[in-house]
């Protein structure tokens, strides 16, 4: 009985159905709040007082970074799932959830290096936080590449998965890399923990862009996991009634 | 926590006391990658559906034959 739900949850057929309702949700409201927090922190928010107007980059590229970790626990987690149990499902979770992680590092990596010039002198120094986020995109390649280098899918997902666990390390060292490594990268500003050194005025819009991207996240990854269902399910009759619809 | 708009006109906001091109690129590079996480599934799922459809068509046409 218990159990019941994780049996369900594993069925390609029952997600793909179920998730259908949540799309336009996810898609109006992280639209909606993406598009609220930018123009709160680009127009309204105010300068910060060393770093003035360059600091508005604050508002996409701790979102982004934020959730190119998260997404990694969400690939390597849906691996294991995927090895523990034989869950058909969560390696196709796994699969989309690669190269969307990859987009994003890129995204926090770019914005990282574009803020750089203005505050630092400097596109790009390889400091602790800075390296250890070129390996996390190096692992989301690295997964995206193995998915398409073999021709048997059950052996790509687990070879895969392998490594996404293996990979899992480097996350604590993303995070921890501000304070081992002090160098030019400044540590966290919002802190679940103690108080934030981030001013409320920065730190409402940057809650919500991180909320945001969040349910952004959740949207395209739901997006990807359904193409990646309908090709693996392919030869089921309910995957041939919606091909035969268009 | 006061919030009003922070610039005196669109040109200030535009330019940001120099630092204007440096937070446009940002938002713009982020924009076009947000979109291409969008907009790839629905391509993909597009093709799917196209190729299988002309799988089928295919299967049918041997058949008669």
């Amino acid at each position: 009985m218990a159990w019941q739900w994780f049996h369900r949850l594993g069925s390609p057929k029952w997600f793909y159905e179920k998730t259908a309702a949540w799309l336009p949700w996810l898609g109006f409201i992280s639209v909606t709040l993406i598009l609220a927090g930018s123009i709160w922190g680009l127009a309204f928010g105010p300068a910060e007082a060393k770093q003035g107007n360059s600091a508005r980059i604050i508002y996409i590229h701790v979102p982004t970074a934020v959730l190119a970790m998260a997404g990694y626990y969400v690939m390597a987690i849906s691996g294991a799932i995927g090895l523990i149990w034989r869950m058909k499902l969560s390696f196709m979770v796994m699969k989309a959830a690669a190269p969307i992680g990859a987009v994003l590092t890129f995204l926090a990596l770019f914005t990282g290096a574009v803020w750089g010039k203005p505050t630092w002198g400097a596109w790009w120094v390889w400091d602790g936080r800075i390296t250890s986020m070129v390996v996390l995109f190096l692992l989301y390649l690295g997964i995206v590449a193995l998915q398409g280098a073999y021709h048997n899918q059950d052996t790509a997902d687990k070879v895969s998965s392998v490594l996404a666990l293996v990979g899992m390390v480097n996350i604590p060292i993303i995070y921890k890399s501000v304070d081992w490594w002090y160098t030019l990268h400044q540590p966290a500003t919002l802190k679940l923990t103690q108080k934030s050194s981030i001013d409320p005025s920065m730190g409402y819009p940057l809650l919500l862009m991180i909320l945001a991207f969040y349910l952004f996240y959740a949207w395209v990854l739901l997006l990807r996991t359904r193409v990646e269902i309908l090709r693996r399910e392919q030869k089921t009759n309910w995957v041939q009634d919606i091909v035969a619809k268009g | 926590m006061k919030v009003a708009f922070q610039f005196a006109d669109l040109q200030a906001f535009l330019w940001m006391d120099g630092h204007g091109p440096y937070v446009w690129a940002c938002y713009a590079i982020t924009l076009a990658g947000l979109a291409l996480l969008v907009l790839e599934p629905r391509f993909q799922r597009k093709r799917f559906i196209k190729q299988q459809n002309l799988a089928r068509r295919r299967a049918q046409g041997s058949n008669e034959r």
